[in-house]
């Protein structure tokens, strides 16, 4: 039931942005593509945004997927193995977070306004909803975000953000393969001497298609008919090959 | 090439790396008359499906390949089942509680441990034990001297309510069959093995039945059970592939069949001691997994909805 709705949610958001004011037009963006499935053979998408900056300046891109709620648990050594502590959860965390800039971070906006615009990865506020006062929650959450840039799901990189002949400007966004489901934000913004000329806002949408889509969300919504399905299918199959090697 | 994306497991793998496991682990069963889910679930979490679905996955492949195995038993009549339904009964509550205390396990994020743990020491046993026996028998010169069967110890005989087990020709209290039924089942749950490593000496040594009715009935018990954990690791959990499972299953139909026709015409000792060291290998490599300093301090995952 929900991946019809975002289809629908993402269109909506589509028409809207196409009704921009004359006046905004210091700044248009577009994506080759605005929904990326997960279909059976997902090995992560790249998609490209394209736009115009007919007055010139610089880029930076920001690509926001759906909120999740993450444990971070600490690894302590006992007897040689290796163990997880009790955890923090973090809440509001982007299962996808991406700036891509045409030039470094730091020397197109200050860091105040980084934080107003909610630019780069320091920028990222979550929350910890359990945390006890011996709990170290900053060093969690730079753990998060490093092991999040190392599955690929945070990036941050500049000069990705290119010119082609002065106003006309394109960016690759990479996708892994285990990003995460739903609707995405994708906001560009024009930069002229440290201020926001312009931004522009585009929706983007990765969903789950096809068979497996169909068995997850199956084995989700209804667990026990699943595992009942499941036997019988596994059933079927032994029972098959015993009918099948008997002639042999 | 033909790499598939697995939906619950959330990871793309290579058709033929699961149709090869499968039908490795297939020979493997067919070989030894084992029921290969102890090799089958640390080969998933080696090529990297999680550890949960790793298990719960196992439970539902080993209801598919021990059917046929239970079908020709039945037929040639060496199946207790009234034997078989009280080691069920047990089982199946075994297989609830099993459930439960996995899903303890996950919430406090200690699933992974716990299973690689588990699967340490039980490989490590059944490898050792299994390497000594065979280099025994090698060694012996071939003489046929059966094993004297235990007598029954007196407080098996203390236990209250008896029943009579025709097939088995026994006559004892369900109490024990149903302890032994609850262990396996527990068991089953938590690492996805059928159990019949165990449940096979139990019926045999303990409850003192007919060496010929024991691997039918341990094969039906173990069905029973896979069943009742898949359904429930299925609705409380969703952790069970089912593309992955079929894709095992396909492999390991074709694997069992091959393996139990060579496994009758060779000799047994010698396969039995690289199979002993397979087991020894696989427990290492787990345990090494374990001590290897991660390469992040911080475990990070998606909490569950």
């Amino acid at each position: 039931m929900k991946r019809p709705l975002t289809i629908i949610l993402v269109l909506v958001l589509y028409c809207c942005s196409q009704t921009v004011p004359a006046s905004a037009q210091e700044l248009v963006t577009d994506l080759t593509d605005h929904l990326v499935q997960i279909t059976t053979a997902f090995h992560g998408a790249n998609v490209v945004l394209f736009g115009t900056a007919p007055g010139g300046g610089d880029i930076i891109v920001t690509v926001r997927g759906p909120n999740r709620d993450v444990v971070v648990r600490r690894k302590h050594r006992i007897a040689g193995i290796w163990l997880n502590d009790r955890g923090v959860t973090l809440t509001g965390v982007p299962g996808y977070y991406a700036v891509f800039t045409s030039r470094p971070l730091e020397q197109l906006v200050s860091p105040s306004l980084q934080t107003l615009e909610g630019i780069g990865l320091e920028t990222l506020s979550m929350a910890a909803i359990d945390a006890t006062d011996g709990d170290d929650v900053a060093a969690d959450h730079a753990a998060l975000i490093r092991d999040f840039e190392h599955r690929g799901l945070y990036i941050e990189k500049s000069g990705v953000v290119k010119f082609l002949g002065g106003k006309l400007f394109r960016a690759t966004v990479t996708f892994p393969a285990d990003t995460p489901v739903g609707v995405y934000t994708i906001e560009s913004f024009l930069i002229r001497d440290g201020v926001v000329i312009a931004s522009d806002s585009t929706p983007f949408a990765v969903e789950k298609a096809g068979l497996p889509a169909e068995i997850y969300d199956f084995s989700r919504d209804h667990g026990l008919a699943y595992g009942i399905l499941a036997v019988c299918a596994a059933a079927m199959t032994g029972w098959i090959s015993t009918l099948l090697f008997r002639r042999v | 090439m033909m790499d598939i994306y697995l939906p619950i497991a959330a990871v793309t793998e290579n058709v033929f790396v699961l149709f090869g496991l499968g039908l490795s682990v297939g020979v493997v069963s067919g070989l030894f008359g084992v029921g290969g889910g102890f090799l089958l679930t640390p080969f998933l979490i080696f090529i990297g499906v999680p550890q949960a679905v790793a298990v719960a996955s196992t439970a539902n492949q080993l209801v598919g390949a021990s059917l046929s195995g239970v079908i020709s038993y039945w037929r040639r009549g060496s199946v207790d089942f009234q034997m078989a339904a009280v080691l069920s009964a047990g089982g199946l509550v075994g297989s609830v509680v099993g459930v439960a205390f996995f899903a303890l396990l996950r919430r406090l994020g200690q699933i992974d441990l716990v299973i690689s743990l588990s699967y340490v020491v039980l490989l490590g046993t059944l490898g050792s034990l299994m390497l000594v026996e065979s280099i025994g028998s090698v060694a012996r010169t071939r003489q046929s001297t059966p094993r004297p069967r235990l007598h029954q110890h007196a407080w098996i005989r203390a236990l209250p309510g008896k029943m009579r087990f025709r097939r088995s020709k026994l006559y004892l209290s369900p109490v024990l069959p149903l302890g032994i039924g609850f262990a396996v089942g527990v068991l089953s749950a938590v690492l996805g093995i059928g159990g019949g490593f165990l449940l096979v000496p139990a019926m045999i040594y303990i409850l003192g039945m007919p060496a010929s009715i024991v691997p039918g009935t341990s094969l039906a018990q173990n069905m029973v059970v896979a069943i009742s954990v898949t359904i429930l690791q299925s609705w409380t959990m969703h952790t069970v592939d089912g593309v992955l499972v079929l894709i095992l299953l396909l492999g390991g139909v074709v694997g069992v069949h091959y393996g139990s026709r060579y496994g009758a015409r060779i000799r047994g000792d010698y396969l039995r001691i690289l199979l002993a060291l397979v087991i020894l290998t696989v427990g290492a490599k787990l345990l090494f997994d374990l001590t290897l300093t991660p390469h992040s301090m911080f475990s990070v995952v998606e909490r569950e909805p």
